[in-house]
């Protein structure tokens, strides 16, 4: 069964009751320990991929040598038969065919090296993809954990703080009232604001030449005349 | 990232929050750590925030099952879906009989992506229970 499926299984099935873990830490701890163990042969394929890439190409090198000293050779052998030299000839077409035999041989080496570095390759990207996958469903099952931990963690506090949980409804008419007994302060702090201030009798009395009135140059030169003449 | 850290922050904001609100935290003390915010002016609606090996859950609850008029529980859940996209950053989901929505975040997160992020869940709920308050009794 998939973790999902059991996750989905064990929530139905009630044992989201507070306090209740989903999958016992044991079962957690067993996987914790499966995905360590595949990260472990996942850096074991990769150092013995390493190892036979190295070998691959020592015997890539190997082939091209014994390929360009067969060549070599068998020019050696139409000089020797150019002077009639047919003993010479022989000995150089021997020598050619030991090389022959040793260049199958590493070919054989080198396509075995190149079948392994392959299958390696291939184990390596699979066991990538199932740490990643492992990873994965780990975190479905702490996260599915986690929750319940603090859900429950949750409910106590609210049980023993004695706080009564409201309905959505009522939450939702408090915050609203609120919202609105603060609108209502700041549009009666404004109207205060246009009353108080500078605000309205100032103004009529103002306007019916009562009260002080606006300094203007002309009553500033009469006071100034008024002082000069006095003194 | 950890609970302690992300109430220290939001502590110290005070007046200074990008979002023009200001929170209030409260750890709560379980098997795991929980922290839970309140913004000021809406206390009935708090956030639950943990935080996990690779993330951030970010909480609130919305309304129990009892709440939900019977003859309405199947077209809510259908509203729910359809709104699960469009919502921004947050999901609906149900935890033991309490319908909830929340937003996940990567434990990388800035302190700013998490205090965006609790001020739209904040707004989110608001806007869910006013909006589907036709299916609750």
């Amino acid at each position: 069964m998939s973790i999902f499926k059991k996750i989905m299984t064990a929530i139905r099935g009630g044992a989201s009751e507070v306090g209740e873990s989903i999958i016992d830490s044991n079962a957690t701890r067993i996987f914790e320990q499966e995905i360590r163990d595949v990260e472990n042969h996942l850096t074991k394929a990769k150092r013995d991929l390493t190892g036979v890439m190295a070998e691959q190409m020592a015997a890539n090198r190997e082939v091209d040598r014994l390929k360009r000293e067969i060549i070599e050779h068998e020019g050696y052998v139409a000089q020797a038969l150019d002077k009639g030299d047919e003993t010479l000839a022989l000995a150089v077409a021997e020598k050619i065919a030991a090389l022959e035999s040793e260049l199958a041989a590493q070919q054989q080496a080198f396509e075995s090296f190149q079948g392994s570095a392959n299958r390696l390759k291939d184990l390596v990207k699979k066991s990538e993809r199932q740490v990643a996958e492992h990873k994965r469903q780990l975190s479905m099952v702490k996260t599915t954990e986690s929750v319940q931990k603090a859900t429950s963690a949750i409910t106590d506090n609210f049980s023993s703080s004695n706080s009564k949980l409201l309905s959505a409804k009522d939450s939702l008419e408090r915050i609203k009232a609120k919202q609105q007994k603060f609108d209502d302060r700041m549009k009666a702090a404004e109207v205060l604001e246009a009353e108080n201030g500078d605000g309205a009798l100032e103004a009529q009395l103002k306007a019916a030449g009562i009260g002080a009135q606006n300094a203007s140059a002309n009553s500033v030169l009469d006071r100034l005349k008024a002082k000069q003449n006095k003194a | 990232m950890n609970i302690h850290k992300i109430a220290n922050h939001l502590n110290t904001l005070a007046d200074d929050s990008e979002t023009g609100m200001t929170f209030d935290c409260q750890p709560i003390s379980g098997e795991v750590d929980v922290l839970q915010i309140t913004i000021l002016g809406r206390e009935e609606l708090p956030l639950f925030v943990s935080v996990t090996d690779d993330q951030i859950l970010c909480i609130t609850y919305l309304w129990g099952e009892d709440e939900v008029k019977p003859e309405c529980i199947s077209s809510m859940q259908v509203s729910m879906l359809e709104m699960n996209i469009p919502m921004p950053l947050s999901s609906f989901s149900k935890i033991g009989d309490k319908y909830v929505v929340f937003g996940a975040l990567s434990i990388s997160s800035t302190f700013d992506d998490i205090e965006h992020e609790l001020t739209v869940l904040n707004n989110n709920a608001l806007e869910v229970i006013d909006d589907m308050s036709e299916y609750l009794l």
